[in-house]
């Protein structure tokens, strides 16, 4: 069995400078940080104009310590695509290649050039940091803000569609590894990202990032809205290896429990839910008390 | 060795030549002989690269762009829809000067659907930092596509080798393919200042401001403007860098010219037509048949289109009587763009002896829409007894 990560067994060598602009509490400055850590010095990575863009700071200072290519905003597959080619007509096989992309890098523009890249089974490890919104350019609804929730573009009545469930999608190209994970549980992402570092083709993760600006809530929230998410059956953490699901660390231990935090909980702490009425949340509540009943079945 | 190839075939076979490493493209006619070939020959061995059949033309320049900023040569190749698709990487790959080649095989572009030829789709990525050579027939476009691996890694600069769907891409004529070993001698594996590695990390293309900006050691680094002023720059120095090129290329290969135009009976030409691509090939037919009824006309080809050799057409031009530009593309609103090019050529290096050409403008061969050498010879001789249209005249329109 895979031994479990802690914090003190964590590698001390940081590829993220201090002093990034990230907004105070992002979620996504801690899920790189650690993911960084896990991918280790012989990376090159990938991003697309997004939150991380502006994290990784402007010429000519960068936060990160190793070779990162920024490309247009629906390519970023398509070229980690292109530097696995030339790397190969190089001779190395060596380097990990791995694409940070926001969720409408992923669920929207970026879709097609993430498919075809899957499809060709192209060996590299692309990241889906998932703030649930165009939250660089205002918090603006994606393909994967969750339904009633207020963003700049859905101002009054919040988003009336369901969340899109991208690591669903890259499942059904048969990928030999996907796995959904939370800034909340960063030793969850750090030990998964070691898990499949050499598995064959394209392998996907999906990080829920709680963002204080776009979420609306004080920044020292972060942690324990991300853990919420969690623990209220609303958001799982699992890994799909080779098509076999299975939920890990604190959703794993949920099963056990058999009892999770009522929704409310979690939807009363970010003001983007302020319009959700308790018919609504009823619900959504429900939803996931069926989710989680099959769950359950399936442990039994 | 003289084979006889279709032009598609003749630019594949460059691109092997060439030793590209990493190809991508998706299929659009009538670029897919092209890719079809270069795939074949990756898969039989012929060529040590990655074929990779990319999901969209947008991330075919993807691929490349990448791949050239990891090091290695690239090569890619669309049409018309295809190259608009592109439009946003190819700007992109010029920002981030990256020396890819890609041949444009000149296709309308919609709407409504056309698969024929017109060069719309080149002359509409006139702006966007590329360098474009035209071929006019597949000798060219093999020699071009060989000369623009040169240059494109001299000048760290991409090019589009433009050719012309059909009738170039899909018609067969003999052309000679040169020796591996000439190639090698010509064109030195691609060694580029700075590839992407882990052992030496940067972050390349990022958010960069108005201003300049000092790095961590105190050192002031360009702002946006500084890195955009030195690519319109070193475009212009890349017309001397293109001599350059012509003159290595004639040493070892034993042919080329004029890198940035080709004329024909011009010398003592009164009028001289002017286009791009095979259709100044066929105005050669034109002016033999007018120079048959005593008008002194010639017909000159622009085979670099961007950077523009102002001063080289100018002086081709100087004392003529007027300069008559076929085209088969515009820009809507105005007037074929070689066209306003070509004008503003004359008057900046012309202007100040008092004799300007008259410039006069046709447009032929819209979507592919015949272009019949007798209806050429007739406006081209109009043209030279009168002023035809003050507007570009358009040629075998049937309204």
């Amino acid at each position: 069995m895979q031994v479990k990560t802690t914090i003190l067994s964590l590698p001390t060598e940081e590829f993220v400078h201090p002093g990034t602009r990230a907004c105070a509490g992002c979620g996504l400055a801690i899920a790189y940080r650690v993911g960084l850590k896990a991918l280790g010095k012989d990376t090159m990575l990938i991003v697309p104009p997004s939150c991380l863009t502006v994290l990784q700071g402007l010429f000519p200072v960068a936060s990160t310590k190793l070779p990162c290519l920024n490309v247009t905003f629906a390519s970023t597959a398509a070229a980690a695509t292109g530097i696995l080619a030339a790397l190969k007509t190089q001779g190395n096989e060596h380097t990990t290649v791995a694409a940070w992309a926001g969720d409408g890098g992923t669920s929207d523009i970026g879709l097609q050039a993430l498919s075809g890249a899957a499809e060709r089974g192209d060996n590299f490890i692309y990241f889906c940091y998932d703030n649930e919104g165009y939250m660089n350019t205002g918090a603006q609804r994606s393909g994967t803000t969750p339904i009633g929730a207020v963003t700049a573009n859905t101002p009054f009545k919040g988003k009336i569609q369901q969340k899109k469930d991208v690591p669903a999608i890259m499942a059904a190209h048969h990928l030999s590894y996907v796995a959904a994970c939370s800034a909340a549980y960063p030793l969850d992402l750090y030990d998964k990202i070691l898990k499949c570092k050499d598995m064959p083709g394209t392998k996907y993760f999906h990080i829920h990032i709680p963002c204080p600006p776009g979420w609306g809530y004080d920044p020292r929230y972060g942690i324990k809205i991300g853990r919420l998410a969690v623990e209220t059956g609303y958001y799982d953490l699992y890994e799909i290896i080779n098509g076999e699901f299975r939920l890990t660390a604190a959703s794993e231990k949920l099963v056990e429990k058999r009892k999770l935090v009522p929704v409310r909980e979690y939807f009363r702490a970010q003001s983007r839910f302020r319009i959700l009425t308790d018919a609504q949340i009823a619900d959504i509540q429900n939803q996931i008390d069926a989710k989680w009943a099959g769950y359950y079945k399936k442990d039994e | 060795m003289h084979i006889i190839e279709n032009g598609n075939v003749a630019a594949a076979l460059g691109v092997k030549l060439c030793r590209a490493n990493v190809i991508a493209a998706y299929p659009i006619t009538p670029q897919t002989p092209l890719t079809e070939r270069l795939s074949e020959y990756v898969e039989a061995g012929e060529m040590k690269a990655e074929y990779i059949p990319v999901e969209s033309e947008h991330s075919a320049l993807a691929v490349c762009i990448a791949a050239s900023s990891a090091g290695t040569r690239v090569s890619t190749a669309t049409s018309a829809n295809g190259l608009l698709y592109m439009h946003e990487q190819v700007q992109w790959a010029a920002g981030a000067r990256l020396p890819i080649v890609m041949c444009v095989v000149n296709r309308a572009v919609g709407a409504p659907w056309n698969i024929w030829n017109d060069q719309q789709d080149s002359i509409s990525q006139r702006d966007t930092g590329w360098i474009q050579m035209y071929c006019a027939d597949h000798q060219q476009i093999i020699d071009t596509v060989i000369k623009a691996y040169w240059l494109a890694e001299k000048v760290s600069i991409p090019i589009m080798v433009c050719y012309d769907g059909y009738i170039l891409s899909h018609t067969y004529m003999p052309f000679d393919v040169p020796d591996q070993e000439q190639v090698d001698a010509f064109l030195p594996p691609f060694r580029p200042d700075y590839a992407l590695n882990p052992e030496d990390p940067a972050n390349l293309n990022t958010v960069t401001l108005p201003d300049v900006r000092m790095d961590v050691h105190g050192e002031l680094a360009h702002g946006y403007m500084e890195i955009r002023y030195l690519l319109q720059e070193e475009m212009r120095t890349t017309l001397a860098v293109a001599a350059e090129a012509e003159k290595r290329f004639t040493e070892i290969f034993g042919r080329g010219g004029d890198p940035y135009i080709e004329p024909y009976r011009c010398d003592d030409a009164e009028y001289v037509a002017v286009g791009l691509g095979s259709l100044t090939y066929q105005l050669r037919v034109c002016v033999d048949a007018l120079r048959k009824e005593g008008i002194n006309v010639g017909v000159m080809g622009v085979r670099f289109y961007r950077p523009f050799p102002d001063e080289a057409i100018a002086n081709a031009l100087k004392g003529k009587k007027g300069v008559i530009v076929f085209e088969k593309a515009l820009s809507y609103g105005y007037e074929g763009a070689l066209a306003s090019d070509l004008k503003s050529a004359l008057y900046e290096h012309l202007a100040y002896t008092g004799a300007l050409p008259v410039v006069q403008n046709f447009i032929v061969g819209i979507g592919g829409r015949d272009i019949r050498t007798e209806e050429l010879t007739q406006n081209l001789k109009a043209a030279t007894q009168h002023r035809v249209s003050k507007e570009p005249a358009w040629i075998g329109l049937k309204l």
